[in-house]
């Protein structure tokens, strides 16, 4: 029978099945962090217990470090948070890429860098963007501290088997489209929970044009839909990205490899519990507006008015949303100002990224009311970057060039978005006080940030770019 | 974890769909590296000020709801971050359960680790408790009802594993123990 790839994986990670019980699953790669694992050590010093596989384990730090003076955190309890990881690994035996490790970056950026993310692996990680990995074809998903303590243990999971989902884009991406797009007009059209309780696989001609760095902003963002896991079945494009990486096999073994990655490709025929398609054609440049990732519209449009929602909770939702934001229903997305730029994040700071970014303002000079930052996803990607002369191009526009790691997308170290102010931003989430108290988030791709950081105001990165080729 | 059945309270009335665990638990307190202590920053910019002071309109401020232990949100309770830090501060806040049209998977997960029961009520059901002043409510996981004190009873439905685990307060990792010689099997199958 046609099976789709989240049968193929999970029937071939099932370690014991009973009626009534969810499904033991085994866990290939277990990647950890220094915010949602301590918890997870001390239980384990608790109750006595080891880790039963640390070879499958991968820590690195990447939520709290800074991004500039790194050889002293002033944060004391961060400082103890990141200290207490590098300890913990010690004690387990668990290898771990630290602050002045080279591989060190966003444990999303450099699981992929490495080659430990491959088509076919159970992945987890205490951070629910886990789901970025899933572009290789990998059933990868967020998990809670108490279930890293059970990987931890046991390297296996009680999951009830999820229903599956395909949302296809067919058709072809426009001019100045980019993936962040694709997954942010996802999002806004089917709704913030549309995933809940799936795992999704992205399918349709303008997917399989994707490099993979385009797919793992599109499986990134699955968790905004409400989706665990959102994966893209593995072709020529995924296996020439894995080809030559750190911790995947070389020569012959590659290719039996490649062989069995390209077989996991759910078959023709496959059906899912539930499809859902969308036009490449129709996404347009896409900003949000409100404080959720499905808050969001095509960059030409106005903010909804309060009357176009019919429910009372999406009404009242949309009124608040507006209010913190301190935006009009009915007016122009382009007439928003812009203070604060934010080009990073597990989302869009890989190395594609931050060329199209510094393509885009090349010559120019950042706003003189804007504050605009850089933080690349990894410290390899910082290296290439710099290689290629892409930091001199931001440095020369006024941004700052920071080192690598969560950084402003979530605010835990000292790079924050201040009270009241608008940042156009990379990352994930537009949530309430996200990027720091009071902070308002207009979510978008790196082009489309990059070109607000120039203007001071979020414009149509297809206008701004027809524009420069007028000139 | 520490065995749930039976719960009786007035309910907390939090009128909001997609309450994320960013606002449940923000960010600036997930450096500590202990599982308590995070109660007295629940909602924490929700119920401040920016100044610290509490703020007045927000339900936890409410006199009337302050030993509840009974929180009723609306649809997607839980989404985004996969942060456990959400349900330690719920119920380190005092709360056992929490009731909501919808949760986001991760957080609906990360309750049943800590002791906190989280209940599904259809969109009308939850509609119909908020609507209701100072609402007293008996939950029976055993028997899956919520009982109002008005006689309404909701049923709600629960995966009967997830259930028992509630109930029995088990450590869920001395269970899967028991397991060792199938994983111990796979492994050998896979190598």
């Amino acid at each position: 029978m046609a099976k789709t790839i989240i049968e193929k994986i999970w029937d071939e990670h099932v370690v014991y099945e009973e009626e009534g019980k969810p499904d033991l699953l085994y866990i290939d790669l277990h990647l950890l962090h220094e915010v949602t694992s301590p918890q997870a050590f001390e239980g384990l010093r608790l109750n006595n217990r080891k880790v039963r596989r640390p070879d499958l384990c991968y820590a690195t730090m990447d939520h709290n470090v800074p991004t500039r003076n790194r050889e002293q955190i002033k944060d004391e309890i961060a400082r103890k948070q990141i200290n207490t990881l590098q300890e913990n690994c010690e004690e387990f035996g668990i290898p771990l890429a630290n602050m002045d490790h080279p591989d060190q970056g966003i444990v999303h950026i450099i699981g992929p860098e490495l080659g430990l993310t491959q088509p076919g692996k159970t992945i987890v990680c205490g951070d629910s963007h886990t789901s970025t990995h899933g572009a290789f074809g990998a059933i990868a998903f967020g998990i809670g501290t108490s279930e890293v303590e059970h990987v931890l243990s046991t390297q296996t999971l009680w999951q009830a088997k999820p229903k599956t989902m395909e949302i296809k884009v067919i058709g072809e991406l426009g001019f100045g489209v980019a993936a962040k797009d694709i997954i942010l007009a996802i999002i806004s059209k089917f709704g913030i929970d549309m995933g809940t309780g799936y795992i999704v696989e992205y399918t349709g001609e303008a997917i399989r044009k994707l490099s993979m760095e385009e797919r793992m902003t599109i499986c990134n963002m699955s968790i905004e839909a409400g989706a665990r896991a959102g994966l893209i079945s593995p072709d020529a494009t995924t296996v020439e990205f894995l080809r030559g990486r750190e911790h995947v096999p070389t020569g012959e073994a590659f290719e039996i490899e490649a062989a069995r990655w390209l077989a996991l490709a759910s078959d023709e025929g496959a059906v899912y519990d539930k499809t859902v398609e969308i036009s490449a054609d129709e996404i347009e440049p896409f900003v949000t507006w409100g404080t959720n990732p499905s808050m969001g519209s095509g960059v030409s449009n106005n903010i909804p008015l309060t009357t176009d929602f019919t429910e009372v909770s999406d009404r009242s939702a949309h009124e608040k949303a507006l209010a913190y934001m301190g935006l009009k229903e009915g007016m122009p997305l382009t007439d928003i100002a812009i203070t604060n730029v934010f080009i990073g994040s597990c989302t869009n700071a890989r190395l594609s990224d931050l060329r199209t970014a510094a393509s885009v303002i090349e010559g120019r000079k950042v706003h003189p009311t804007v504050k605009a930052i850089v933080v690349p996803g990894s410290q390899t990607v910082k290296k290439q970057a710099e290689q290629e002369g892409i930091d001199k191009i931001f440095l020369d526009a006024g941004f700052e060039w920071r080192e690598s790691g969560c950084s402003m997308c979530l605010a835990m170290n000292d790079d924050v978005v201040p009270a009241g102010e608008h940042c156009a931003s990379t990352s994930n989430r537009n949530f309430e006080g996200r990027q720091g108290a009071g902070s308002k988030t207009h979510l978008m791709s790196p082009a489309m940030a990059a070109a607000a950081a120039i203007e001071g105001h979020i414009v149509d990165i297809r206008k701004f770019q027809l524009d420069t080729v007028g000139v | 974890m520490e065995p749930i059945n039976e719960v009786k309270s007035v309910i907390t009335p939090l009128y909001q769909k997609n309450v994320d665990t960013d606002q449940i638990i923000s960010k600036e307190f997930l450096k500590r590296i202990e599982r308590t202590g995070f109660g007295k920053y629940l909602f924490y910019h929700w119920r401040f000020d920016a100044e610290g002071n509490p703020n007045s309109k927000f339900v936890l401020n409410d006199e009337r709801y302050k030993d509840s232990t009974i929180l009723v949100a609306h649809e997607n309770f839980g989404c985004g971050s996969s942060r456990e830090h959400a349900p330690w501060a719920i119920l380190d806040y005092g709360f056992r359960v929490v009731i909501a049209p919808s949760f986001a998977d991760i957080f609906y997960n990360n309750c049943m680790k800590n002791g906190i029961l989280p209940i599904k009520l259809s969109v009308d059901e939850v509609e119909e408790i908020l609507s209701k002043e100072e609402y007293n409510v008996e939950v029976n996981l055993e028997a899956q009802t919520v009982t109002g004190e008005d006689g309404v009873v909701y049923s709600f439905d629960i995966d009967p594993y997830q259930k028992k685990m509630l109930i029995n307060g088990w450590d869920e990792i001395s269970l899967t123990f028991q397991y060792e010689d199938h994983i111990k099997a796979f492994e050998l199958r896979k190598a």
